[in-house]
């Protein structure tokens, strides 16, 4: 199996995110990466500031959606933009660590705001050989 | 999109027969050659709106119809209530009442281009624009709630505009039937320090010369005349909206089965307008549409101010304001009865046509101003409804170009820098703080709006009146 792993993928007038891994949970993690990456690169971004986050869902994608979106809304209202996660899930139970710093527009020269992740091209399974996909469509 | 799919009815009308579970026939307006460009991802979510409970007519497309998010962006659709028909949060959108306004300035491009640089400077230090700006206004609970009901008319009474204003926006400047507590704590947080801001994407605001006239008497109407500039800015209800429209999709996609509703797509989310979750919804998306209108009337007096300090002789009245991501009951014939109808445009432009009631009267003879955006570096239009466009798809035309490339493909083949200099060697000047997200708007990365505007046109959705060009665009 290979290393956890984020991914774009093409949508006509927005962007697909696409977390991989070993988990559910990894798959998650990727994928916020995905996310952030829309934004901008998130190695440029430092981990000065922790947020908990928490969701709950009926099944597990649209427990990924509102993964995303509890990140789009703290990132948001707090100004700031995450570049590492850790995610626990428990029968469609998130509770998660993000840790970032605020929004420096010359720094991490900001490409979009992200206004809300989408069901199109909604996704959380275990392929064929085990590794998790999480993934879905962001409205920029 | 393979074209053998369709029946043609016209050289601009294409018609999808009902298949499967659809309760109507899909529609696009268009030509050939922007059928053929078209993602085959319109075809499917066409026909997946015309299988809502109480869809009335067709599903219909837009010119500029492209893959969207359960509607098809360029989508329209009406539902009668009492047969059932519902309200969809994704067919509104996220961007709830993203619109285009115009304003005139009674400047000629002789006037402007002396002061080209210091306009472009002092209206990007004026106008918040791109991610994390944030507007000089803070809201309180009691003010939020005020804004909510209010629309453009709050913003008025706040000082930031004049009563004329109002008479040149869809609904005078305020949605009635907004239900400011249908609208959680989450999304007023979200938009508390967001007022006045322009966004980021595919938002911006233009100052343009109008650089051709098509229809003399219409633009006469219009007060647009060859070389005179205007200003045109595109956004919408920011945060508050985004929140909403995240918000009510999940809960109408929950709440589908309750209500006996197969989705074939969970992003076409809806509920019966006759529900107490269609009505909440109906109830905060008004709401969105108040703060997108005044959101645009804070913006327009930031435009006035940055005006008056470079060029003191302006004076910036309103062409109009519309939007394009809404749902409003509306009145439609449809076999021979006059209905009252939930007409959903999800990236589409109400267009009455001349004698329109809601149109003000100033215009009324000529039919409603339809603002069409194009990128960057490409031309805008204006046109006007026309009468046919009542029978054709409930008053409505298309509302831009539409991405031609991902945003990832756009930045991978150019920079932003590159983008900016090639424009400004062809006058146009662009203020921006994201260079990457420039590089993502480049002008090669949408369609040919030109091609939309004239199968619009062609279709007989409006007529074109004028086309203006950017000479400065401030980006977010």
């Amino acid at each position: 199996m290979r290393d956890a792993r984020w991914e774009h993928f093409p949508h006509e007038a927005d962007m697909g995110v696409r977390g991989v891994g070993a988990t559910i949970e990894q798959a998650f993690e990727q994928a916020a990466l995905a996310m952030i990456a829309v934004i901008t690169d998130p190695e440029k971004i430092a981990a000065s500031e922790a947020a908990e986050i928490a969701c709950r869902a009926p099944d597990d994608e649209l427990l990924f959606v509102d993964w995303l979106n509890a990140l789009i809304y703290e990132m948001a209202i707090r100004k700031l933009l995450f570049g590492r996660f850790e995610v626990h899930i428990d029968a469609h139970c998130l509770t998660a660590r993000a840790w970032g710093e605020p929004l420096n527009p010359e720094k991490h020269q900001p490409a979009v705001e992200i206004k809300g992740a989408t069901y199109t091209a909604l996704r959380v399974a275990r392929d064929p050989i085990g590794e998790w996909v999480a993934q879905c469509v962001v409205d920029v | 999109m393979d074209i053998s799919l369709f029946s043609r009815h016209t050289e601009y009308e294409w018609e999808i027969a009902p298949h499967g579970t659809m309760r109507v026939p899909a529609i696009i307006y268009a030509d050939e050659t922007l059928i053929h460009g078209m993602d085959h991802k319109v075809y499917e979510q066409l026909c997946n709106v015309a299988t809502l409970p109480g869809i009335v007519k067709a599903s219909c497309a837009m010119p500029d119809a492209h893959w969207g998010y359960g509607f098809p962006i360029g989508g329209v659709a009406a539902f009668d209530a009492d047969e059932g028909g519902v309200v969809s949060a994704g067919g509104v959108g996220f961007d709830i009442s993203c619109g285009v306004r115009c304003l005139h300035t009674g400047l000629t491009v002789e006037d402007v281009m002396p002061v080209q640089k210091a306009l472009a400077d002092t209206l990007y230090k004026e106008i918040p624009a791109g991610l994390g700006s944030t507007g000089a206004i803070r809201l309180d609970r009691e003010e939020m709630d005020a804004m909510l009901a209010g629309g453009a008319h709050w913003a008025v009474e706040q000082g930031w505009g004049t009563a004329a204003d109002l008479e040149r926006i869809e609904e005078h400047g305020r949605m009635r039937g907004a239900h400011p507590d249908c609208v959680s704590e989450h999304a007023k947080t979200r938009q508390r320090d967001e007022m006045g801001t322009l966004g980021s994407g595919n938002h911006y605001l233009e100052v343009q010369k109008v650089a051709a006239v098509y229809d003399a008497a219409a633009a006469e109407v219009f007060g647009l005349r060859e070389n005179s500039v205007v200003v045109s800015m595109h956004c919408g209800s920011r945060g508050l909206g985004h929140q909403i429209g995240t918000e009510f999709l999940k809960k109408m996609v929950v709440a589908a089965v309750h209500h006996g509703i197969a989705l074939p797509d969970r992003e076409l989310a809806c509920a019966p307008v006759n529900s107490e979750i269609g009505e909440a919804y109906l109830g905060a998306m008004r709401a969105g549409i108040n703060c997108a209108l005044a959101n645009r009337q804070i913006l327009t007096h930031l435009t006035r101010a940055a005006f008056a300090k470079v060029l003191p002789r302006a004076h910036l009245p309103l062409l109009y304001d519309v939007s394009h991501n809404t749902c409003k009951v509306e009145r439609h014939v449809v076999d021979d009865r006059s209905r009252e109808l939930y007409v959903h445009r999800k990236g589409a432009t109400r267009a009455f046509g001349p004698g329109h009631p809601d149109i003000p009267p100033a215009l009324r003879a000529v039919g409603q101003p339809v603002l069409i955006g194009g990128s960057m570096g490409t031309s805008s239009y204006i046109l006007a409804g026309t009468a046919a466009g009542e029978t054709l798809a409930f008053s409505s035309a298309c509302h831009g170009a539409g991405r031609a490339m991902s945003r990832h493909q756009a930045f991978r083949r150019w920079k932003g820098r590159q983008v900016i200099d090639e424009l400004a060697a062809r006058g146009i000047l662009i203020r921006s703080p994201s260079s990457r997200g420039v590089a993502e708007e480049a002008p090669g990365a949408y369609k040919d709006v030109s091609a939309v505007v004239d199968a619009a046109d062609a279709a007989g959705l409006a007529r074109k009146v004028a086309r203006v060009e950017p000479l400065i665009c401030i980006k977010g």
